[in-house]
């Protein structure tokens, strides 16, 4: 019996400690992110989040999440309060409509001077009050050019049947719809249900040169050349080409889609001076220029964009000098989403072969 | 007829253990790259090293598969005595289906009204952010246990009623006999039922993902969120050392068994 007793108290004693290390009277700051969009340590950079306790004492609740549709349940779920959270363009237009992010003070975050011009104002956010750019991205055509022997300048390389089989497109409804949007001329946010129709139908045509819808396994297929071509974003562009040097990039002249992820505070953030204080230092040009150069997407950050040090300064592909052609995806009303997600099963399970 | 049965294990065999190789192969390539091995290297385990983010990760799984077995256990261990020495029959399999209930429900079930009573009662108790550790460790707690249940009520099944009541006889108290006999002769079962829930805590997801909170992040949770972008390659090494860490644990734990096996017989013989 002495020896149950004991062993409850002893656990009992163990799980205080744990909770209290977790809850602990340091001042924490709960940080909510994509995975893998920070610089973290890895291959030599800088550990921002470790830098950022070094110099603050404020300790730094790091976690991830994978789409911003967790992101969203979980903000709006409610048994969990973050202090600083980053959603793409769209989902913040939706968690301001929902009163689920806060106004920020601008005057709070003194690094906010560096966001250039071109980034604010934009249309989730016309008046600059709840979110402060972080990345920027642009989808665009990845080419093998041992197979692909001319230079593709359109979506219509998707469709084309010399390329049978050798072909990739995107595992997600919006980003798929997007590339038959663009060939066909319509506003990717458009409500009308005929124009989703035929985007649909245009996507059953592509089945039959099809490969397969994919995400994440375009790494592999391209880099291992078991498919010639693919859409995807920028800045993955970039980790492929590492691999294999014979992938090449192009915009389409059709359009393309550009996302901004933004720092938001969401409205029951519990330390909303320690966020303010993270962005800010998040935007300090040493700490943008760590994550721009592991991120490897587009960084909105005036400081790191004329820095000679950084190695992607140059890179026409994140930073195009010629202007590019794109839109962004604005947040659908609920009876375009539920038309969508009917029409994108019926294409999935459409068989042409 | 000996071939093709040799030939149907090989095929088991390779179906459950060429992942794994190919993993472990991987984890040891000096590129990026999960189709082409340019090379040995051992970069990724000091890469793995340096990566204090999927330390914590990993550091809050062990913690948390360790604390919330021990408790199942113990938890369990009561349960399956209690469920044993019940004796009205209609009684014990109704309270065996109830504790069997968390096993055989989805996990997705069984997460999302997880997630929903601790934000029920964090709203009756007025506190923002219920999730956390507190309710990762009772979610966790919740699945282990019909587990262990399950795995100790045979093994008591088979042990013998009259030793724990001879002991008595002999001047036992029944919390000694308790400790004395009936205790060591469950051990085996208790100890299956430690590591099924101890392996199940550590990769669990589903259930995982909906009770935690912004301070206790797992290390399946992380994995899950690094599809953005790639997987890096310093998890392979660390699925490696977790792999080589449990099978050490079960050689070792195989080991002892059979020599405690092999020394009761020769007690008994002698």
């Amino acid at each position: 019996m002495k020896k149950i007793v004991s062993l409850v108290c002893a656990l009992v004693l163990v799980l205080g400690m744990v909770s209290m290390g977790a809850c602990g009277k340091r001042q924490v700051i709960n940080v909510f992110n994509w995975g893998e969009y920070i610089s973290d340590g890895s291959e030599g950079s800088l550990d921002i989040n470790k830098e950022f306790e070094k110099r603050t004492g404020i300790h730094v609740n790091y976690t991830n999440y994978d789409s911003n549709e967790v992101l969203y349940s979980k903000l709006s779920g409610g048994g969990a309060s973050y202090d600083v959270v980053i959603p793409s363009d769209y989902m913040i237009e939706r968690l301001i409509s929902e009163g689920l992010v806060q106004k920020i003070d601008m005057n709070d975050i003194p690094n906010y001077k560096y966001i250039p011009e071109e980034y604010k104002g934009l249309f989730f956010d016309k008046n600059n009050e709840y979110s402060i750019p972080y990345t920027v991205g642009l989808v665009g055509l990845i080419y093998n050019k041992k197979m692909v022997t001319e230079k593709p300048t359109s979506w219509n390389i998707l469709w084309d049947s010399r390329y049978t089989n050798k072909i990739l497109n995107f595992n997600n409804s919006r980003d798929a719809f997007g590339i038959a949007q663009y060939i066909l001329g319509q506003d990717v946010n458009t409500t009308d249900p005929a124009d989703w129709r035929a985007a649909a139908d245009k996507l059953k045509d592509q089945k039959k040169v099809l490969q397969s819808y994919v995400m994440d396994e375009v790494f592999d297929i391209m880099e291992n050349e078991e498919a010639a071509v693919a859409p995807y974003y920028a800045g993955d562009f970039l980790t492929m080409k590492e691999v294999n040097d014979d992938l090449e990039f192009v915009y389409p002249d059709e359009g393309t889609n550009i996302f901004v992820d933004s720092f938001c505070i969401p409205t029951n953030a519990k330390n909303v001076d320690a966020a303010k204080l993270y962005i800010n230092f998040m935007l300090d040009p040493e700490m943008a220029l760590a994550n721009a150069e592991s991120i490897c997407y587009a960084c909105p950050h005036t400081a790191v964009r004329n820095n000679e040090e950084y190695s992607l300064k140059n890179s026409e592909i994140l930073y195009p000098t010629t202007p590019v052609k794109s839109q962004y995806f604005h947040n659908l009303d609920k009876d375009t989403l539920d038309l969508l997600s009917s029409l994108w099963t019926e294409v999935k399970q459409y068989n042409a072969k | 007829m000996k071939i093709t049965s040799k030939l149907y294990m090989a095929l088991v065999m390779i179906f459950l253990y060429a992942p794994i190789v190919v993993m472990i192969i991987f984890s040891f390539n000096s590129g990026k790259s999960t189709a082409v091995f340019t090379g040995f290297s051992t970069k990724w385990y000091a890469e793995l090293a340096n990566d204090s983010a999927t330390l914590e990760a990993l550091k809050n799984t062990i913690v948390l598969a360790i604390c919330s077995s021990v408790i199942s256990v113990i938890i369990g261990t009561v349960a399956a005595i209690g469920i044993y020495k019940l004796k009205m029959k209609w009684l014990k399999t109704t309270i065996l289906s109830v504790t069997n209930i968390p096993m055989i429900n989805p996990e997705i079930v069984t997460g999302v009204s997880m997630m929903l009573l601790f934000v029920f009662i964090g709203k009756l108790v007025n506190v923002q952010d219920v999730l956390g550790f507190n309710t990762l460790l009772i979610a966790h707690i919740t699945f282990n246990l019909p587990y262990v249940i399950l795995s100790v009520l045979p093994v008591l099944k088979q042990t013998d009623p009259h030793i724990p009541e001879a002991a008595q006889d002999l001047g036992c108290t029944p919390v000694q006999a308790f400790f004395k006999v009936t205790l060591p002769s469950i051990r085996p079962g208790i100890i299956t039922g430690f590591l099924m829930a101890f392996t199940l805590s550590l990769d669990d997801f589903i259930i995982s993902y909906f009770s935690s909170g912004p301070e206790f992040q797992t290390l399946p949770i992380k994995i899950f969120s690094m599809t953005k972008k790639h997987v890096k390659p310093d998890l392979y090494a660390l699925s490696t050392l977790i792999f080589v860490a449990i099978l050490v644990l079960l050689l070792i734990i195989n080991f002892s068994q059979s020599k405690a096996e092999n020394k009761n017989k020769r007690n008994m013989k002698g």
